[in-house]
């Protein structure tokens, strides 16, 4: 038992010096992942969506899928896993960190294209390295799925009108035959340039365990 | 008697006013001329603020030299009836929400705690001071809690000042945010002290009770500001969901709710900036979701319009009243309360944002910090409220007054000019000047979501838990009440798409219908270019219509939408009240890009355009409908006679809703076979049909296809010929009028092979 919690312990420190997160916040996280996962070492997808606040958000299965794609584990692998444990969980909770005081300008520049390729490879599903129109309109359309019937065309509308916004963003002059295949990284990077994901794109991670203080059920 | 000799008096001083108001636009626009004229660079150097106080400063030496008497225009009574709301209503009418709720808790750290530790340091050691004084100086006279009402008027961050100033630095907008919220949010706290340390200074004493009634003083007055705000904010939103029929009056209610919440809560005590910013934010987006796109664009202007001849004049009275005012010059109050405000300020500044930057995500940096703690402007608010004290009570007030005067002269004048050199060495990152575009309106919801649910999976109530919950809130049951029709139930993202396609199609349409790229579209790219190419079709014989014919086709169609817009125009006030073209503008802009999707599609659908048999009980051909399934898009015969078949796409035209996949429908409604322009169409159509029967078969005898139903191979012999009306065309149009003798034998054969 005491090996075990040393064990744990010496994992939970070198995942801390890996990712960035501090002790306490890796020890709430896996709290929080025994709780998911029914005290197992891994977690499978039926264990995400029984998350009963996830119900509501449009992009469920997005956000759900995009923990078990192998891209974002930057392993070079491709594909998607069945299960992950505890370090992929980690992982991809690690896109979500805030930017420290001490980042240079280059710091955030890396840190800002890490999160727009996370948000990159929840658009492409098909790992092409491009996101194509139907990709975008598929986007789009769960976006509005939650908001009521207005109905496909308003999706296919703007999921149109946003591409051909990349494209001439892009690539400004096209001859009429020529044919836009996909957003590619760059251009992505380059339309979401205004939003600075490395400010916008954090969750707060908690350092104090609230789990125990909480009224409700937070399951 | 007294009645008549105060009414006497104010309109002695009502009529000075415009006095001084006609010197000031006299030398104005001399002083403004030459001194453009003289020193070209320096509206780049000097802020605005600080030429208006200038230009106070000589208007006000002038008007001394001149041997008149200045009137008292830095009237309180004025300036916080009149002069203010304007600014604080533009300000909180468009205050961007999503920076302000997210950087909440730092605004309001610095808002309150801020300027209660500004208050207490500045009166306190200004007290200390003044103690120390040697014994024949006045100072020594001066008490504990005048010194503390001194520091909490002096110590407020002034919104018209920082607006003035911030306007031309253009920094990023969380530090704008930062420092504008705070000087909007301490209204409160000035208010709350300012009326404390009056009552308490003539009691004299302050108990602990005294204090903790304060501090409940403070809760109500802001909680309490806000809720009137928040309350004549629903009612002016209410009130607009029913203003369809009259959408000239739309902008009064706007301007109207808004100043009563003001009145409203100044006349309680409470605080009338807070009930103004609520009142402009909590409307605001039913407000825009109710009313015209004319209404909206008549609220921007009139805001901006009075907001700017406000902010002129308060800035140009503040000249006025420093020339005439009644100094009294000391040189350690005033030099030591420049000091203590500077110091206070920083150490304030420093001190909170440590404390913030355990809360917050995104840290504050040191460059932030210095910018926050620089952009702490004062300015008329500050002197309004020291004009307001009470001389008799207050002996030392003419001191305090001229203190406040060098304190915002320092500020706006130093501090004004400097910060854009300052903002430029220390390359503090600026604004993004870039427009908002949908991709990045979709990622932003996107973001949302995707926040939401990662602070789901890993199990706490976060920031973007609550705003989820908050906004789901309001979408069913706040919207439904506040918002009419069907706009009630449109998604944000759908919301935004039709306002950036308005705004393009006015853009299209303004720069001449197409024909011209509007300065928005510059690139050449369009539809085509991004929908995936179509496996052509087996037989690909693509009509070609002539230049001419396509230029007379697109004539058509504009002139069909000039004719729709000049009817509708109108200057008479009745009909201009129920517009029809403002409401009806969406559905023109449907049916434009309708039919230029149509004209698109013709070409691609060629082989689709077989048309079923003219049903069995109507044996005429007097109107051929080719129809091909799906939509319809009903365009009535008087108006525009005919839809055409296919130009070859524009690619210059920005493609605007594109359709859906399924082939449309085309109604060719030849109920009028006058206008030339709808048979020479039709007749394209029958020629492109035409050529490619010929090269199936040999064109039949002429005279027996003339009276028969089948037109194009009537037309056999003139191939190549542009139609002007000829003796074939007369024929066709009797053709398709009269149904002839032999119709019957072929009236189940469709009209076009």
């Amino acid at each position: 038992m005491g090996a075990s919690q040393t064990r744990t312990e010496d994992v939970f420190q070198e995942l801390s010096d890996k990712t960035g997160f501090s002790l306490e916040q890796i020890r709430i996280l896996h709290k929080r992942f025994r709780q998911l996962s029914g005290e197992e070492d891994t977690i499978s997808k039926e264990n995400l969506e029984k998350i009963q606040a996830l119900d509501k958000n449009p992009i469920r299965n997005q956000i759900i899928e995009a923990f078990f794609d192998k891209r974002n584990q930057n392993d070079g692998e491709v594909g998607s896993s069945r299960e992950i444990g505890f370090q992929q969980f980690v992982k991809v909770m690690c896109h979500f960190k805030p930017p420290t005081l001490k980042m240079t300008t280059e710091d955030k520049e890396a840190m800002r294209r890490e999160k727009l390729r996370f948000l990159f490879n929840m658009h492409d599903t098909d790992n092409d390295g491009t996101i194509t129109l139907d990709e975008y309109r598929k986007v789009v359309e769960e976006l509005l799925s939650k908001s009521g019937a207005i109905g496909l065309e308003a999706a296919k509308a703007i999921a149109d009108a946003a591409m051909l916004e990349v494209a001439s963003i892009n690539v400004p002059h096209m001859e009429p035959h020529e044919f836009y295949e996909g957003i590619t990284f760059e251009h992505f990077e380059q339309i979401l340039k205004g939003l600075e994901m490395e400010s916008r794109m954090n969750i707060r991670f908690l350092d104090v365990d609230t789990s125990t203080m909480h009224c409700g059920k937070s399951q | 008697s007294s009645g008549v000799f105060s009414g006497l008096v104010l309109s002695y001083l009502w009529s000075r006013r415009f006095y001084i108001i006609y010197i000031y636009n006299k030398y104005w626009w001399s002083l403004h001329r030459t001194g453009f004229h003289l020193i070209p660079r320096l509206s780049s150097i000097v802020p605005e603020s600080c030429l208006l106080i200038t230009v106070g400063l000589l208007v006000g030496g002038l008007i001394k030299l001149a041997g008149e008497k200045v009137p008292p225009v830095l009237d309180s009574k004025l300036f916080f009836l009149c002069l203010l709301p304007p600014i604080i209503l533009d300000a909180g009418y468009f205050l961007p929400i999503r920076p302000f709720m997210e950087n909440l808790g730092t605004i309001l750290m610095f808002a309150v705690v801020g300027t209660l530790w500004n208050a207490f340091f500045v009166g306190g050691l200004l007290y200390a001071v003044c103690q120390m004084q040697s014994a024949p100086s006045d100072l020594l006279n001066l008490e504990l809690l005048p010194c503390l009402l001194f520091g909490s008027v002096v110590s407020a961050v002034d919104p018209v000042a920082v607006l003035a100033v911030f306007e031309e630095i253009h920094i990023n907008e969380l530090l704008h945010i930062l420092v504008f919220g705070e000087s909007l949010l301490n209204d409160a706290v000035t208010v709350v002290l300012y009326h404390l340390f009056d009552e308490y200074s003539s009691v004299g004493t302050v108990t602990v009770v005294d204090a903790v009634l304060g501090v409940l003083c403070f809760l109500v007055v802001a909680v309490g500001g806000v809720l009137v705000g928040a309350i004549y904010g629903i009612l002016a939103a209410f009130t607009s969901r029913f203003t369809s029929h009259t959408r000239v009056i739309e902008p009064l209610f706007v301007f109207v709710y808004s100043y009563m919440a003001y009145l409203s809560a100044e006349m309680f005590h409470l605080s009338g900036i807070m009930a103004l910013i609520a009142c402009g934010a909590v409307m605001r987006p039913y407000v825009e979701a109710n009313i015209s796109h004319k209404s909206h664009t008549t609220i921007k202007y009139f805001l901006k319009m009075w907001s700017s001849v406000s902010e002129t004049l308060i800035f140009i009275f503040l000249g006025v009243a420093t020339v005439d005012g009644d100094h009294s010059w000391n040189w350690t109050f005033v030099t030591v309360t420049v000091i203590l405000c500077l110091v206070a300020r920083i150490i304030g500044v420093v001190g909170l944002t440590f404390i913030i930057n355990k809360f917050r995500i995104v840290k504050l940096t040191t460059k932030d910090q210095f910018i926050i703690a620089y952009g702490g402007l004062r300015g008329a608010i500050a002197f309004s409220l020291g004009y307001l004290l009470d001389n008799d009570r207050y002996p030392m007030r003419r001191m305090f007054l001229t203190a406040i005067i060098t304190v915002v002269f320092f500020t706006v004048f130093v501090q004004g000019m400097t910060i854009k050199p300052l903002v430029e060495l220390l390359a503090v990152k600026k604004k993004q000047e870039a427009k908002r575009s949908i991709n990045e309106e979709i990622h932003t919801q996107f973001l949302d979501h995707l926040l939401t649910g990662i602070e789901d999976i890993c199990g706490h109530y976060g920031h973007h838990h609550w705003k989820d919950k908050l906004n789901r809130f309001n979408k069913k049951y706040i919207k439904k009440c506040l918002i009419a029709g069907e706009r009630s139930r449109e998604p944000q993202l759908i919301a935004f798409y039709h306002k950036m396609e308005m705004k393009q199609a006015i853009e299209l349409v303004e720069s001449g219908g197409g024909v011209k790229l509007p300065p928005s579209v510059p690139s050449t790219v369009s539809m085509q270019n991004i929908q995936p190419k179509k496996p052509p079709p087996v037989e690909r014989a693509l009509p070609q219509i002539p230049k001419g014919r396509e230029d007379e086709i697109r004539k058509i169609l504009r002139g069909n939408l000039q004719k729709t817009r000049q009817r509708l125009r109108s200057y008479n006030r009745h009909t201009l009240v129920a517009d029809p073209f403002e409401d009806g503008w969406s559905d023109l802009l449907l049916k434009k890009s309708k039919m230029i999707e149509l004209e698109k599609k013709i070409t691609e659908m060629n082989n689709y355009l077989t048309v079923p048999a003219a049903p069995p009980d109507s044996p005429t051909i007097t109107r051929a409908r080719l129809s091909s399934g799906g939509r319809e898009t009903d365009l009535k015969a008087a108006e525009s006679p005919v839809l055409t078949p296919c130009p070859p796409p524009d690619p210059q035209t920005y493609q605007m809703k594109q359709m859906s996949d399924s082939v449309p429908t085309i109604q060719v409604d030849l109920a009028s076979p006058q206008s030339p322009d709808s048979l020479s169409l039709l007749d394209e159509l029958q020629r492109a049909d035409q050529r490619r029967e010929l090269r199936r078969r040999p064109p039949p005898d002429e005279e027996e296809g003339g009276l028969m139903m089948r037109p194009p191979q009537a037309r056999g012999g003139d191939q190549g010929e542009e139609g002007g009306p000829s003796a074939k065309e007369q024929r066709l149009q009797r053709c398709l009028s009269d149904p002839g003798p032999s119709a019957e034998d072929d009236e189940d054969e469709p009209f076009l092979s």
